[in-house]
């Protein structure tokens, strides 16, 4: 079973790639379950077609300790399994504790044994690693590859930087490894070129460039990823596409952080280039 | 220090008692600090001192941060707070908002008695608490905490409900100020709350100053009615351990001097709200309450003095301080009547302890003044303290409020609410004008007088802040003082090294200790404890057995040869020796 989490700044398009990728797993054959671990709960509504997921964080909440697997496991699309951790309103309580209470309760739970047959957990994890429950996919071996959602803008290269700094305390460690950056493409100027000169110098790959579409929108409105809801289209393969670069990947690093100063050159390098 | 002309109640004369010379307390401070690292022990030295000149007491490093690694004396903030301060109120309702452990072991460990009046309530035997468990800390407790107190409120319906926030509470940022704000205005009682997580600050000090901001926020000065009587005072840090309020209450009823309240011992949340009608604070802890007195004086004019009545002389003395503030020739006589009555009775007790504890020594490591106090009881007797230090005081209760311009504000100290106050437009009112207070401090009077514990210690006593279990190991080695007064964590290794330990936190299950009747209890104690025999005729468990040598597992057979050899080769002590 390989152990994937997905990491990027708030916005970005973590849960939208996650699923679109997965759903290119999933019609490759592979069992895959995700774990959403944001308060908010909407990693797998795309999967699912809509939120009727309960959390497992909820459910513990009302159910007590008499938790079924069933009870927090959704089958989504191509038989897909689909978790959200949930976790409490914004502005109050702890959600990265929730994020731990929930791990923890997924594992004992049995979600992750061998007899379920599973060739991928996806974690989709909210925003940057702002505390220790964030950091729990990472932390304790979880997840072992990361993948980082980017784009050519300053905050989102700014974020994957920072992931890296918590990527690279936890691979001293455990086994977590940067697996490469996804650049969701916010039509930048020079972006392709810039993404891949910045996971250059972090030591890892840009494993695929996704360009933008309004078919992505198109199928988030309809509550489908983009294969189910026009497999023909060309925004379709490119997630097939970075499904097979991730089934197929063995580029797996200790990622190594940029000063910020490095990174400011960086941008000024590329984003003044014409 | 004596002004009591009874030349037999000083002690400070006595002569050395029998046995070896006292060490050399420089060569002593050095083998306690040789053991720490570098850094640690630069620290280390700035809190332990040689009291080399009484007169000027030398800077101290205190209230700074614990080093880690090093076993401390001190508590937390929670425990300053809800445990110190206000906790003694005993028919606010106090909720703990928290895990279940912080409630628990909070509940009646302090012993702070409560006698209510009939008619009174005392909620003090129950211990309330909202038992967040891990679904709280998720999700937030604040619904949790609002139901608490509606419960609370509609089992007991008490005039007012205080709630304390406990570490997790600061870290998940539950706003329980705006939750007893609703709440007060749904159920229309006093609710208020004190954030006063334990980790904030460096020691339980920060949490006496929380409550001290909150208890002048929320409570004194809703009522205005003044008590009858005359001579109307406050005693300011005074928590009726085992009784000592009442003997002090009992003690000034008998000279004729009217206590409103007692912050906080025995008293009702009533007293707490028209203790502002009161013309004189008297501070006994200076440590835990001198916020209090600053503010009630700046905001309703009731100046303060310090007062002690821990120790014979020290009663006296702070009795006739305060029949000389109110200038009353009256009182100034029935003050005196009550000393030489209370001494009379006291004195056959006292001189029957200083037959037997003449000359001996105690250290004394606890609170925030009760380290300084109690140093007054033993001085009554003959005895001498080498070595004392506080838990958790800052260099003015050390060195006298003289410094208090000089001490440096530090981050964590930072971290506590200062509040301004200003004064009361209607209800300011200086109880004496200038020229009176002028005449009194002429006669050699002084207000807002704290001296601090180092200018009453004798040259070349050691002063210890934050003592740690290493130094007091160190300490009983080389000066074997004949009793040690401390706390609960370290009773039972002192105990241990053959020293009897006298918890003055709790008075173990003694007291009263306070005024010239609680005098009589601790003189009868520390005899009986300083004189007991026990510590001699009992033979620990390490003389009278062989002390079985490190096992190693994988070698079990050759272990085995080896404690049959030691026992073969191990000779009984001699019951003689056990007897003397």
């Amino acid at each position: 079973m390989r152990k994937v989490a997905i990491y990027g700044k708030g916005g970005i398009g973590k849960s939208t790639t996650t699923q679109n990728t997965v759903a290119g797993l999933v019609e490759m054959g592979k069992k895959v379950m995700v774990v959403g671990c944001d308060p908010k709960a909407d990693s797998t509504r795309l999967l699912l077609g809509g939120l009727a997921q309960r959390s497992v964080l909820d459910t513990l909440r009302e159910e007590g300790e008499d938790v079924e697997l069933a009870d927090i496991r959704s089958s989504g699309f191509c038989n897909s399994l689909c978790v959200e951790s949930g976790g409490p309103e914004p502005g109050v309580g702890c959600a990265g504790r929730g994020i731990i209470t929930s791990i923890n309760m997924l594992e004992q739970l049995g979600a992750y044994d061998a007899d379920q047959q599973l060739d991928y957990v996806f974690y989709d994890v909210l925003g940057d690693v702002v505390c220790g429950g964030f950091a729990m996919p990472i932390r304790e071996g979880k997840a072992e590859e990361i993948y980082i959602v980017c784009s050519g803008e300053m905050m989102a290269m700014y974020a994957a930087n920072n992931i890296s700094k918590g990527i690279l305390k936890f691979a001293k460690t455990g086994n977590v490894r940067l697996g490469g950056l996804i650049c969701n493409s916010r039509k930048v100027d020079n972006e392709r070129e810039m993404i891949e000169e910045f996971a250059r110098r972090l030591g890892t790959q840009m494993i695929h460039f996704v360009p933008r579409d309004n078919d992505v929108q198109r199928a988030e409105i309809n509550r489908k990823t983009v294969i189910e809801w026009n497999p023909k289209c060309a925004q379709a393969d490119e997630y097939r596409t970075l499904a097979r670069a991730i089934e197929t990947n063995s580029n797996f690093v200790v990622p190594k952080p940029l000063a910020i100063q490095e990174l400011e050159n960086l941008l000024m390098e590329f984003g003044l280039m014409n | 220090m004596s002004d009591i002309s009874d030349p037999t109640l000083d002690g400070s004369s006595s002569t050395s008692g029998p046995g070896s010379a006292p060490p050399d307390p420089n060569a002593a401070r050095d083998e306690m600090l040789k053991i720490y690292p570098d850094k640690t022990r630069r620290k280390r030295a700035k809190q332990l001192l040689v009291n080399d000149d009484p007169e000027k007491p030398a800077e101290i490093g205190a209230n700074s941060r614990t080093i880690p690694g090093i076993i401390t004396q001190r508590g937390c903030t929670y425990a300053g707070c809800r445990g110190v301060v206000i906790g003694p109120m005993h028919d606010v309702l106090h909720i703990t908002h928290g895990p279940i452990g912080c409630s628990f072991y909070s509940w009646q460990t302090r012993r702070n008695l409560a006698r209510p009046a009939p008619g009174q309530i005392n909620y003090l035997q129950y211990s309330m608490t909202t038992d967040m468990t891990e679904e709280e800390i998720i999700f937030g407790g604040e619904k949790k905490l609002a139901a608490a107190i509606r419960e609370a409120y509609r089992i007991f319906k008490p005039k007012a409900i205080a709630v304390y926030a406990t570490c997790p509470v600061g870290l998940i940022g539950d706003d329980i100020h705006t939750v007893c704000r609703q709440a007060k205005a749904e159920l229309g009682i006093n609710i208020f709350g004190f954030s006063c997580e334990g980790y904030k600050g460096v020691s339980q000090s920060a949490g006496h100053h929380i409550a001290n901001n909150g208890v002048f926020k929320h409570m004194v000065g809703l009522n205005d009615t003044p008590d009858a009587g005359e001579f109307r005072i406050n005693i300011l840090g005074e928590y009726n351990i085992g009784g000592d309020a009442w003997e002090i209450d009992t003690l000034l009823r008998k000279c004729g001097i009217h206590v409103t309240a007692t912050l906080s011992g025995d008293i009702s949340y009533e007293q707490v709200t028209r203790c502002h009608t009161a013309d004189l604070n008297v501070v006994q802890c200076h440590r835990s309450i001198n916020y209090m007195a600053d503010m009630m004086e700046t905001k309703f004019g009731i100046p303060w003095i310090k007062v002690n009545f821990i120790g014979a002389s020290s009663t006296a003395k702070s009795l006739r301080k305060i029949a000389r503030y109110f200038e009353s020739k009256k009182l100034a006589d029935r003050v005196e009547e009550v000393i030489a009555q209370e001494m009379a009775a006291l004195r056959p007790v006292q001189e029957e302890a200083r037959k037997r504890c003449q000359g001996k020594t105690a250290a004394l490591f606890v609170g925030g003044s009760r380290a300084h106090h109690y140093q007054d009881l033993f001085r009554d007797i003959g005895m001498t303290t080498i070595a004392a230090g506080y838990e958790f005081a800052h260099r003015d209760d050390y060195e006298g409020r003289k410094v208090l311009p000089t001490i440096k504000v530090d981050a964590d100290s930072r971290n506590i609410e200062e509040i301004e106050v200003e004064p009361d437009p209607t209800r300011f009112r200086p109880r004496k004008t200038a020229e009176q207070n002028a005449a009194l401090e002429a006669g050699g009077f002084s207000y807002r007088d704290y001296e601090g514990m180092m200018r009453e210690m004798k040259k070349g006593s050691l002063v210890i802040d934050d003592i740690s279990h290493h130094e007091i190991e160190k300490l009983i080695e080389l000066y074997k003082p004949d009793v040690i007064g401390s706390g609960i964590k370290e009773k039972f290794v002192i105990e241990k090294m053959g020293v009897p330990c006298k918890q003055l936190h709790s008075y173990d299950y003694g007291g009263p200790y306070a005024a010239f009747t609680g005098a009589a209890n601790f003189y009868r104690e520390i005899d009986r404890m300083v004189n007991t025999k026990v510590w001699k005729l009992v033979t620990p468990p390490w003389k009278r057995e062989p002390q079985v040598p490190p096992r190693l597992v994988y070698q079990p057979k050759a272990n085995r040869e080896e404690l049959a050899e030691a026992t073969k080769t191990w000779k009984a002590p001699s019951k003689a020796g056990a007897d003397e």
